[in-house]
């Protein structure tokens, strides 16, 4: 069969379609997008019905697949490192219940934080919940660990993690795809206990999940995804996981490598792979493309109990993406002699582009802030976070999904005057609601300005669950109609957009502004496509 | 047969349609191909760049190691200059010489363009006034895609028979535009290399 060149993520998406997904749910976040935009364009998924619509946040994206899994059919949810934080609840909880169709939990990690506020490893998340985890180290895995996630899952009636970094999720190359599997049928769970997690049972489900605790490490030592790959040279013993195997073999395409190797793509750790390369070798190098999760078990608290090399010791640098280069220089060999990049080249920061709403929003915002000292914005995440940079300087914070909202509450509630909340549309509905409510329950002096260009706009424009509703949203939160302001930010009405910015805060209550108009390159891309 | 490319350029510019036709001439002759992209937020007007990596061989990493790139080829000119520190000392760097301005410290023009004079291996070639000549603004990837063919272990045919196939869809005059754009290209490179 004629091979397909597909990026990581959409591998993934191929191979969980070709697997017989009834449902792939998940909420945008980079770099994990392109895995339901992906299965949104496949003929399969089409003809098959398959859900393949945006959630409103990756809570209920998780949870709304562990309700297709219950449901007996195989389900995927989708999600950034930092969305397993907002679905943390329900994740760790599905190691409780277990799943009855298979169920991925796919995260994207975004080590070196090319598009994130952080760079957490989300093989953490699957070891603190006792489930599995699948690491890929190339699209073929990414595509065939679909298929065998899925069977996994089942066998063990348990969700499994598939762990995905920037590099793979966005590299292409050419996929071989398996035989394509039907669908599951509607089959409710045989135990009726299983999906209710009241103390009494779940204080079983407990023993029930650390019971299955070694055969998930067997799995993993039988996975053909974990190889041990012997060398003559025992003095040292290479560990490298997921990608990390990649620059590993970057360094000896013209070699061959005389160390032993260990490569580990399944967790749990395979216990006796481990064991059999810390007794045979003298001293340990560890290599994982993020935190040093393996080197740290390995290791123990005192350090003292192998002799092991690692983020730990400074062998790899402790943060950022692994590349051939860094572990080159973890296994000793001669640095080339490089370039250098010449002095005058300056950095190109991302900015808002041309003629974008934001921009209109912001210099208004600026403007009728000017009377005060700065320091007044709490912002969140999306495009409008560059409105940081100059020429605007405009925001003050940016931490989180929603945080905008109720960062400007809790200012307020120190006493800070004005207290503005800056947040995007499609940002408001992921998380930003309830903390309206908040505002709202206590008549909280702020002024929240929700950003409506229609879409999330730094993914790529998907679809927001506002659908222009915001106003209404609002309405219904019980935020007073009169103080409920829409305006189109354009520069013609920039001294209107400074008047309704400056009547409202002068209001002692909650305020909400809609600045709304189309995102400029959603627009571009609709007309584009009307001429085709 | 290895060939390693970084694509430079700034977000919007199209640096992934000059990868595509790379990696189909690449693909059509069996071939192992890599290619890492930028997707996200530095798409938004930053500094943005493509790892395309080629090798009758199977291919490891996505990135390419530092100080083996066999070329750089830019859209832009001071965006060629970032990725020096992965050129390999036989590397080539082929870039368009029409700046893009669109940050308020952009370097000096001449300072620029000095800097890439200095390096052993490069193509410097104003593809943006190529491309507007033949009246043809939005074919300047492929009057860089010409620039570089001349000093790409890729046959100049099967570049030829790529850009066909991926604008197929767009027509015989988006074909024969493209196909004239890379000819001007290509023909700058053999007299100016």
């Amino acid at each position: 069969m004629k091979k397909l060149l597909l990026l990581g993520d959409e591998a993934f998406a191929q191979g969980a379609l070709d697997a017989g997904i009834s449902g792939a749910y998940g909420y945008p976040g980079t770099p994990s997008t392109e895995i339901i935009e992906y299965i949104q364009k496949n003929p399969l998924a089409k003809e098959r019905n398959v859900h393949r619509e945006w959630s409103a946040n990756e809570k209920t994206a998780m949870e709304t697949a562990l309700g297709m899994s219950y449901a007996g059919k195989r389900a995927i949810v989708t999600m950034k490192h930092v969305g397993l934080n907002v679905a943390a609840d329900p994740y760790v909880n599905s190691a409780f219940t277990g799943a009855n169709g298979g169920l991925l939990v796919t995260v994207a990690d975004d080590p070196s934080m090319h598009s994130s506020q952080n760079e957490q490893d989300s093989r953490f998340f699957a070891k603190f919940a006792l489930l599995p985890a699948l690491e890929p180290s190339n699209q073929q895995e990414a595509y065939d660990m679909a298929h065998y996630g899925l069977e996994l899952s089942e066998k063990y009636a348990l969700p499994v993690m598939i762990r995905f970094v920037t590099r793979l999720s966005h590299s292409r190359s050419g996929v071989a795809r398996q035989e394509v599997k039907a669908e599951n049928a509607l089959k409710l769970p045989e135990d009726k206990n299983q999906f209710v997690l009241l103390p009494a049972i779940a204080r079983r489900k407990f023993k029930t999940l650390l019971a299955k605790q070694a055969d998930l490490e067997k799995e993993s030592e039988n996975s053909p995804f974990n190889q041990y790959i012997d060398g003559k040279d025992k003095s040292l013993g290479i560990i490298a996981c997921g990608l990390a195997h990649n620059y590993l073999m970057e360094n000896f395409t013209d070699k061959e490598c005389s160390h032993p190797i260990l490569k580990i793509s399944q967790y749990p750790i395979p216990r006796k792979m481990v064991e059999k390369i810390s007794m045979e070798c003298d001293t340990l190098l560890v290599l994982e493309d993020g935190a040093p999760l393996v080197e740290e078990m390995l290791k123990g608290y005192l350090g003292n109990a192998l002799k092991v090399k690692g983020r730990l010791d400074g062998t790899v640098p402790r943060d950022g993406e692994l590349n051939p280069n860094s572990v080159a220089k973890a296994l000793g060999f001669k640095e080339t002699e490089l370039l250098e990049i010449p002095e005058i080249v300056a950095p190109r920061p991302p900015a808002l582009c041309v003629a974008c709403p934001h921009i209109d929003s912001y210099n208004a915002l600026n403007e009728a802030l000017s009377t005060y000292e700065k320091g007044h914005v709490f912002a969140d995440i999306g495009c409008y976070t560059l409105g940081f940079l100059p020429p605007y300087q405009a925001i003050n914070s940016c931490v989180d999904m929603g945080a905008s909202i109720t960062m400007a509450k809790g200012a307020a509630d120190a006493g800070l005057y004005p207290a503005v909340g800056v947040i995007g549309d499609s940002t408001f509905t992921h998380s930003g609601i309830t903390g309206l409510l908040d505002c709202v329950n206590e008549k909280s002096n702020v002024v929240i300005i929700i950003l409506d260009n229609h879409v999330a706009a730094m993914t790529g424009g998907q679809e927001s669950s506002a659908f222009g509703r915001i106003e209404q949203i609002c309405l219904g939160l019980g935020v007073e109609r009169e103080h409920i302001r829409t305006v189109v930010p354009l520069k013609k009405n920039h001294e209107e957009l400074v008047k309704v910015y400056r009547e409202e805060l002068a209001y002692n209550g909650v305020s909400v502004i809609v600045p709304r108009r189309e995102c400029v390159q959603t627009m571009a891309k609709r007309n584009r496509s009307g001429r085709e | 047969m290895k060939l390693d490319i970084i694509l430079a350029g700034v977000g919007g510019q199209g640096i992934l349609s000059i990868a595509a036709i790379i990696g189909t001439a690449a693909l059509k002759n069996g071939y192992y191909l890599k290619q890492a992209e930028v997707h996200g937020m530095s798409q938004r007007g930053g500094d943005v760049q493509s790892h395309l990596r080629i090798s009758d061989k199977p291919i490891h990493s996505d990135l390419i190691p530092m100080g083996e790139c066999d070329m750089i080829l830019s859209v832009e000119p001071m965006e060629s200059l970032r990725y020096l520190p992965y050129l390999s000392n036989k590397g080539w760097v082929v870039t368009n010489s029409k700046p893009f301005i669109n940050i308020p410290n952009y370097p000096e023009l001449d300072s620029v363009l000095a800097e890439i004079k200095k390096l052993k291996n490069n193509i410097c070639i104003n593809a943006d006034d190529i491309a507007k000549e033949m009246g043809a603004a939005r074919s300047m990837n492929m009057v860089m895609l010409g620039a570089a063919a001349a000093s790409m272990d890729i046959k100049v045919e099967d570049l030829q028979d790529a850009i066909k196939e991926i604008f197929e869809r767009k027509g015989e005059k988006i074909v024969e535009m493209n196909l004239n754009a890379f000819k001007k290209g290509l023909e700058f490179s053999k007299a100016n290399k």
